[in-house]
């Protein structure tokens, strides 16, 4: 049995990072992210983290256990998409009242799990626990427990309630979930040479889906991903997988390391973001596959894959590059992305003049300074007003950032792409470089730039023009 | 009459409620020079304020205490004294507006405490407002916050008793939380136009109506000043609009002495031309030609739009005074309110022309709407709509997949007008062209064909 507290300081010890190996006992247990600021800070919390991981299961029945804030100001605010269920868009909450709080949540959160299998009959039922009920001495692992025996379907505990840490944390803390209730419960049907996992990818705005017609191409069956596009049984069968591949940086890597001890599932760490990156992926997976025993053929048609697509992207970006050579950037993204973004850019022609690093790693922040050069502008903790400066002043001519940042960019009458997790357009793959290109494209050459910077006539010195008197 | 009721079931499904701090931190940000501040863990900030940057497409200053677990139990007043020290060395506001959450309200944080504490510290911090809200998320809705933050605000700020300097010409208004920039650019014209001058509390109309600011602002682009709120006794009235300002207008009208009158709406023929009488005596001047044309098309825009609103079912989900506001334009316009479901409790709802209204979630509204031509809610309502297959308006917050949220009129001659027009047109968009099944009762006839060309059909002799 696992307590929350045990938990996160497992998830704060990770052999499988280098930064978090370097440090002495006493800082490994202080965490990964600084310590929040009150009053300076911003970024979600370890149950938002949580439920990020996890939120694209799409066949699960998501129960957000706590007052209505949690879920009821947040809900269907994610860009994952499914190729089934639509059920991880329907929201549930145990909208904990007063009275909940005075005696206690638990059969409530009971009561709701019941009304969520007799109605939507889920293969799985998630809960998440929240800071209220956290603090009242909800115990919804034994609710859970009770609730997988009397009803017969799973129902897992997501212990990560906001008050414990930052996003990154709550990644952690569902990965720890997963591990400990879901993955390896259930067999697959069958099984091939060519299964992989990958984790760490969303699926956010179908960006798996431009990577898995180049696996099926391949004859590379994706047993699970992990939580993209997600249904519950394929991850709980997931560990009969032949490789794994971890996406997004360190948010998921306990669930690749802890596969590999267990399953003994070689994995590798690869993004498909950028040409580059996404034909190293490729390979690697192939590799990882034909030394567990695939064919290796499979090594030839990868290179063959490999060749084709990039010339393609590349004679496809060839005709932005010339008008997007030497145009400045400014990147201000999470971990996961900045590196791998930093190189499509570079693949563009582009400039990268700035990035942030608020939630990088160290190792993050290696591959951006290999990237980049010795004169890496990396900034920790980017103040909005700065960013708007650096825009006004066409230091950048475009910023690519998350939503929330979206109008220091805009304000300043620049160009803004969205690059986060609430996007429209997906990025990955061969087929996303050229999309993302072919978006800085459009922003950059808009007429409304132009447009909104006109004066406005009573700012012209000139006299009035129509004046008919002398 | 309604009767309202309450959702028995133990899980919220879709849930159309937000919680009592983003009412609270909303209104908040219709004052200038403001800060907003949740005292809590940063997630709560962090999902109130992407809800708000979805609909208002806005930049949202909005700060955390950033409470850790440990904090939580300890008791919070380092974390609330760092947050103000820290926005006010980043950000220079003029009020920092507090409200408390789940959390803080469990441990029992005396924030008021706390800011006498802080205060006595730090005498720089003289001059620069600090209020404090208690708004637990276990309780109440996002319009109850709302309406506690105004009326914390005129108890703490707005100067007792008579004015030595009153003004005949000034109005307080006080808007409720479904009126939005738009509303109260209209509202403003509107009083001006009878040479009245409005003062808005909250005022959203200058800090999320979308404007470009001339330099980069980390607090909000504008709204009423501390100064405006301090002078509300100088006015001859107080507006309020929409049943949950009632208390607020009270408070207010003890304090200071200034007599008001409560909208409980004002879309509607019926509830403009109240607006109107009031106006045109309060400024002893008669209705402007303007409102005159102005009613005379909204008339005219009723009588073209009644054939598209009549018979029609629809239901609607929203915070009690925009349920309130729509379903009686609904019914006026001649339509059949067929499903009402609302967050929190309103005693004006029971007037409205239905059984039941149930305080509830989208589940409840999308159960109910079976059979509706209709649905009137928030973006949430978007899944619901789909698979009723009916039209959705949307209407409330969050609308996070349409523009122009914060412009969206719905107040005076004019807004009704526009939205008769608005609904009026989806209404139609969505009417059935007529199919040789459509009147047909009975099954269609089996009618055997045994030689579907024909061609000696002439020549065939009947025997």
């Amino acid at each position: 049995m696992s307590s929350l507290a045990g938990n996160i300081q497992e998830a704060f010890q990770e052999p499988g990072c280098e930064k978090n190996q370097g440090k002495s006992d006493k800082e490994r247990k202080k965490g990964c992210t600084k310590q929040l600021q009150p009053g300076a800070a911003a970024g979600g919390c370890a149950f938002d983290g949580a439920k990020i991981a996890l939120q694209p299961f799409t066949d699960v029945a998501h129960l957000v256990h706590g007052p209505i804030a949690c879920e009821g100001n947040s809900w269907d605010n994610r860009g994952a998409l499914s190729s089934g269920s639509q059920l991880y868009r329907t929201s549930f909450t145990t909208d904990m009242n007063e009275n909940d709080v005075v005696f206690g949540g638990e059969k409530k959160l009971f009561k709701a799990i019941r009304e969520i299998v007799e109605k939507q009959a889920p293969p799985a039922v998630f809960v998440y626990q929240t800071c209220v009920p956290a603090m009242i001495g909800d115990d919804i692992e034994a609710v859970c427990k009770a609730a997988t025996a009397k009803f017969g379907t799973p129902v897992i505990p997501v212990n990560s309630p906001g008050f414990v840490g930052p996003k990154n944390l709550g990644n952690k803390l569902a990965s720890a979930a997963l591990l400990e209730h879901v993955i390896g419960t259930r067999e697959p049907e069958f099984t091939t040479p060519y299964d992989i996992n990958i984790i760490g990818e969303y699926n956010l705005a179908g960006e798996l889906w431009q990577v898995k017609p180049l696996l099926d191409e391949l004859g590379i069956r994706i047993l699970s991903c992990i939580s993209g596009d997600a249904r519950y049984n394929e991850v709980a069968a997931s560990h009969r997988a032949r490789a794994n591949m971890m996406v997004c940086s360190k948010a998921m890597i306990s669930v690749a390391r802890k596969m590999e001890e267990r399953y003994q599932i070689p994995f590798f760490e690869g993004s498909f973001y950028g040409i580059g990156d996404m034909s190293d992926s490729l390979r690697q997976i192939s590799k990882l596959l034909v030394d567990r025993g695939a064919p290796s053929d499979l090594l030839e048609r990868t290179e063959r894959v490999v060749a084709r697509e990039e010339a393609k992207a590349w004679a496809a970006i060839a005709d932005y590059k010339a008008r997007l050579q030497g145009k400045k950037v400014l990147l201000i993204t999470g971990g996961v992305k900045s590196w791998s973004v930093v190189a499509a850019l570079q693949e563009g022609g582009m400039e990268v003049v700035g990035t942030s690093t608020k939630k990088s790693t160290a190792e993050d922040k290696e591959r951006i300074k290999e990237l980049m050069g010795d004169d890496a502008h990396m900034f920790d903790d980017l103040t909005p007003r700065e960013m708007y400066r650096k825009l006004r002043d066409a230091e950048a001519d475009i910023m690519l950032s998350g939503g929330r940042t979206q109008f220091v960019a805009l304000k300043a009458k620049m160009p803004w792409l969205d690059i986060n997790q609430e996007r429209h357009h997906a990025y990955a793959g061969y087929v996303g470089m050229v999309a993302l290109v072919r978006e800085i494209d459009k922003s950059l050459s808009s007429p409304v730039w132009e447009e909104v910077r006109r004066s406005a006539p009573w700012e012209q010195a000139n006299t009035i023009p129509f004046a008919r008197v002398a | 009459m309604a009767t309202l009721v309450k959702s028995q079931k133990a899980c919220t499904v879709n849930p159309l409620k937000m919680s009592q701090p983003v009412g609270g931190a909303l209104a908040f940000m219709g004052l200038r020079g403001c800060m907003p501040l949740f005292h809590g863990s940063q997630g709560c900030t962090s999902f109130g304020l992407v809800l708000f940057v979805r609909h208002f497409r806005e930049a949202i200053p909005l700060q955390t205490t950033a409470m850790s677990e440990v904090a939580t139990v300890l008791g919070g007043i380092d974390n609330v004294e760092q947050a103000i020290l820290n926005i006010v060395k980043r950000t220079k506001p003029e009020i920092i507006g507090i409200c408390s959450t789940g959390v803080t309200e469990i441990k029992g944080d005396d924030v008021d405490g706390f800011l006498r504490v802080i205060r006595a510290k730090h005498p720089e911090l003289d001059g620069i407002g600090l209020v404090y809200v208690s708004t637990p998320d276990f309780k109440d809705a996002f319009q109850d916050g709302w309406a506690k933050t105004v009326t914390t605000l005129i108890e703490q700020i707005a100067e007792s008793g008579p004015s030595a300097r009153p003004d005949p010409r000034r109005v307080n208004v006080l808007p409720g939380s479904h009126i939005t920039p738009g509303d109260i650019d209209e509202l403003r014209c509107v009083f001006e136009d009878f040479g009245l001058d409005p003062v808005f509390l909250p005022d959203l109309s200058g800090s999320l109506d979308g404007h470009i600011p001339d330099d980069f602002t980390p607090t909000t682009l504008g709204g009423i000043g501390l100064d405006e709120i301090r002078s509300l006794n100088e006015a001859a009235w107080t507006v309020a609009i929409g049943e949950q300002m009632r208390p607020c207008a009270l408070a207010l009208e003890e304090k200071t002495g200034v007599p008001y009158i409560l909208f409980d709406r004002l879309t509607g023929l019926g509830p403009c031309d109240e607006l109107m009488s009031f106006l045109s005596g309060a400024s002893g001047l008669p209705v402007p030609q303007k409102y005159r044309r102005q009613r005379s098309q909204l008339v005219d825009a009723m009588l073209d739009g009644h054939f598209f609103f009549g018979g029609k079912k629809v239901a609607i989900g929203a915070e009690p005074d925009l349920l309130w506001a729509l379903g009686s334009f609904f019914v006026e316009m001649g339509a059949t309110l067929a499903a009402a479901v609302t967050t929190t409790g309103s005693f004006r709802l029971e007037a409205l022309p239905i059984d039941e209204i149930l305080i509830g979630d989208l589940e409840d509204l999308e159960r109910r709407a079976e059979g509706c031509d209709l649905l009137v809610t928030h973006s949430h309502g978007r899944q619901a709509a789909e698979r009723l297959g009916i039209p959705h308006f949307r209407a409330g917050l969050p609308i996070f997949d349409r523009l122009g949220a914060g412009h969206q009129v719905s107040v005076g001659y004019r807004g009704t007008r526009d939205l008769v027009f608005q609904v009026g047109n989806l209404l139609m968009a969505a009417e059935h062209q007529a199919t040789p099944e459509t009147w047909r009762t009975n099954p269609t006839p089996d009618i055997e064909v045994l030689d579907p060309v024909m061609t000696d059909y002439v020549t065939k002799e009947t025997p």
